[in-house]
């Protein structure tokens, strides 16, 4: 590394002075990376694979990102096995569980990370205010330091050497149609209520499946798990009766693995009530179809993606992953990604690319005084409408158990296949 | 100089001489025209289902295969219930499916081949019928969905002639959905071979037998079908094979809620379970050769093309 900095004539100070100047976003002296034509391969889920944030990129960095977006198994695949097939793997933080051991990611250096003070609490200290319990299941914190830049396992405190930089995350709930349901619904339980038979549908996507499952049959009361992110064989195999004799009495329509079947599901009124992802209600809302992200009285499921680079990253390669990252964190990505109901790591800075109501809207749950605006023009509400679940605090702050990868995760899956296949 | 060009040509002269006494050769230049072929299938078929085989005995964890001897994936494969069930849907979906595309491409190609009397039109009904395979498998599929679904055209349609008061459920993300995605997706596969073998049928045959008396569905019966079978029989190994080995359609007609084996080895794939993944491709493809083989008793197939 420092024979490729001394050949650039670049000191790692002068790269700090850059990455401020792309922080603060307003002083246009970024590196050029034209120069070198430095590509960088980000491998990713599908929700933080936009082409507005490559183009913007490469315009304020002269970083050219080369965007791969996959589904959660096929990026898990990817990364334990082709290693040299990207950069940066933008992952969830369940998948980093899975995927750190392999040793094809490397830790972050928090120093070289500007923002990193004002990085939600949440993915620091697993608290996201000091009063603030922590929820269950593979919360983010658990697994987003290690002792080293190469260190394989994770260590409960700030060591300094991050797994992943958090991009987006968000507090995902049930996504119902008042119009078709007609009455107030708050509890998880709803799912499997007999009313919505034939009209219910969940995520076939195991990880993610099995905690609203869990999240449904500790509302109806059937089970009581000690740490529903870390289930027992026993308590798989009470969840997994529950809801196979549920599908086998015709309560689903369909599972969905997709984010476009999700909203073609409800939208088409095929199912009235499933599990669901924030911008999916957007979308289906942006149809004119009613459809409501309904915050229940059990709390939410959470979920939260990073960037982890590629062990093999070094030299100039992985100066412009830092800087790539610390722009990322310095608002304008951030502003984007809140505007379409998202979270962003750094909420702050996100706070000066976005218009008063917008934050109001989005960040603090405040009626919206004007149009609301998505990022690509559409108009998701008018005047007076006010954010499903309320402001930041009040979501995140009411998480009760993260997306995980369990010790038996490996049993939990063969259960899974045979509930498809039931 | 000259010493060189001599030898040259001695070298010429004797390649020439080889080359002449492979050609006298007859085991040896039949070994070398299958050679490239052979060659081919050995890289590209025989040695990937070697490693298959092979790997069907390693171990997995979460992220990484181990290379290994056990037994465990077929262990828990032969005893998981699942399979039973996964295997006996699969057998539904393959033999509803061909009785249909059997069915359908029989008569589509009987039409084609006895009642169209012009070669220009048989051409030209025969391109109509390829038609709509000249889109995506995936497209063709997918455009079901918004018309088989519960606010869809077919339902609203009947609504509206009052036939029916509730929409119909079991239209879609059913088993009569996936079914008929089949049927539709394949049953130009049965057509073509059928066609085909028809058409090569002598005209007189069905002359001679018409004069000797015989009546129509006589005809079919004891002149056409038994010509027939050598294309009845490629286009059930199409259909069969191709259904068996889908798990796509599968997937998205039944909306995620049924499995046959090909979603069982495509799911223990997507969660990097390849060693289970192999297991199970290797049963199954044990069980198609099964099938293969029990059908070829019945036609020979080399001796009638």
């Amino acid at each position: 590394m420092t024979r490729y900095t001394k050949r650039n004539g670049l000191s790692r100070r002068t790269m700090l002075k850059s990455g401020v100047a792309a922080a603060a976003g307003t002083l246009a002296a970024p590196m050029v990376w034209a120069q070198s034509n430095i590509v960088l391969r980000q491998a990713g889920t599908g929700v933080s694979a936009f082409n507005e944030i490559a183009e913007k990129a490469f315009e304020d960095l002269g970083i050219t990102l080369e965007m791969t977006a996959l589904d959660s198994d096929a990026v898990t695949q990817r990364v334990a096995t082709q290693p040299d097939s990207f950069d940066i793997a933008d992952i969830e933080y369940w998948i980093c569980k899975k995927v750190w051991p392999t040793g094809n990611l490397q830790a972050m250096d928090t120093s070289r990370v500007l923002n990193y003070d004002k990085i939600a609490g949440t993915f620091r200290t697993g608290k996201l205010t000091l009063a603030s319990e922590i929820a269950q299941g593979t919360a983010p914190h658990t697994v987003g330091f290690v002792e080293g830049v190469d260190g394989t396992d994770f260590v409960d405190n700030e060591s300094g050497w991050m797994t992943l930089i958090p991009t987006i995350y968000n507090a995902d709930t049930l996504g119902i149609r008042p119009d078709l349901i007609g009455r107030p619904i708050s509890n998880w339980s709803e799912l499997l209520n007999p009313e919505f038979a034939g009209k219910a549908s969940i995520l076939d996507i195991s990880s993610i499946g099995i905690m609203d499952m869990a999240m449904v049959c500790e509302s109806m009361g059937e089970i009581t798990y000690a740490d529903k992110g870390n289930m027992t064989r026993e308590e798989i195999d009470k969840t997994m009766a529950i809801f196979t004799e549920a599908k086998k009495n015709g309560q689903f329509r369909a599972f969905w693995k997709s984010f476009d079947e999700s909203v073609n599901l409800m939208a088409s009124g095929e199912v009235v009530i499933q599990s669901m992802w924030s911008p999916a209600i957007t979308a289906v809302r942006a149809q004119g179809v009613p459809c409501v992200y309904q915050p229940l009285e059990e709390g939410y499921r959470s979920w939260g993606g990073g960037m982890g680079l590629a062990a093999s990253l070094e030299g100039a390669k992985l100066d412009a992953a830092y800087e790539y990252i610390n722009w990322y964190l310095s608002g304008w990505v951030g502003g984007f990604l809140m505007r379409q109901g998202y979270y962003s790591a750094v909420p702050e800075t996100s706070k000066l690319f976005m218009s008063d109501d917008e934050w109001g809207y989005w960040y603090e749950g405040k009626e919206s005084q004007g149009e609301i605006v998505s990022p690509s023009g559409q108009v998701l509400e008018g005047p007076g409408a006010v954010r499903d679940g309320g402001s930041f605090l009040e979501r995140m702050g009411a998480v009760a158990c993260w997306n995980s990868v369990m010790d038996e995760n490996q049993y939990m899956v063969r259960k899974w296949n045979e509930f498809i296949a039931a | 100089m000259s010493e060189t060009i001599g030898e040259a040509r001695k070298s010429r002269l004797s390649l020439s001489a080889i080359a002449d006494k492979i050609a006298a050769n007859k085991a040896v230049s039949g070994w070398l025209m299958a050679a490239p072929l052979a060659l081919v299938l050995l890289l590209f078929l025989v040695i990937p289902i070697i490693m298959i085989a092979v790997v069907s005995f390693w171990r997995a964890t979460e992220f990484s295969i181990i290379p290994d001897f056990v037994f465990e994936n077929y262990e828990f494969l032969l005893t998981s219930p699942v399979t039973l069930t996964v295997f006996i849907n699969t057998f539904k979906y393959a033999i509803v499916t061909w009785i249909c595309t059997l069915l359908i491409g029989f008569t589509v190609a009987y039409y084609l081949a006895f009642h169209i009397r012009e070669m220009r039109w048989q051409v030209v009904m025969f391109l109509l019928c390829s038609i709509p395979f000249l889109t995506s498998n995936i497209i063709r599929m997918i455009s079901w969905i918004p018309f088989l679904g519960r606010n869809g055209i077919a339902n609203s349609t009947l609504i509206s002639w009052g036939v029916i008061d509730e929409p119909l459920e079991w239209l879609l993300f059913s088993d009569f959905s996936v079914i008929l995605a089949f049927v539709h997706l394949y049953v130009l596969f049965m057509v073509v071979p059928i066609f085909n073998t028809m058409m090569r049928i002598d005209k007189s045959l069905v002359e001679a037998a018409r004069d000797a008396g015989a009546t129509g569905p006589q005809i079919l019966w004891n002149v056409i079908i038994p010509l027939t079978k050598p294309g009845l029989m490629i286009g059930t190994i199409f259909v069969v094979t191709l259904v068996m080995g889908d798990f796509f359609t599968v997937r998205i007609m039944s909306g995620s809620q049924s499995a046959n084996v090909g979603r069982l080895i495509s799911n223990d794939i997507g969660l990097l379970q390849y060693p289970s993944a192999s297991a199970t491709a290797i049963v199954l493809l044990i069980t198609v050769l099964l099938i293969i083989g029990i059908l070829l008793r019945f036609v020979d197939i080399r001796k009638e093309l």
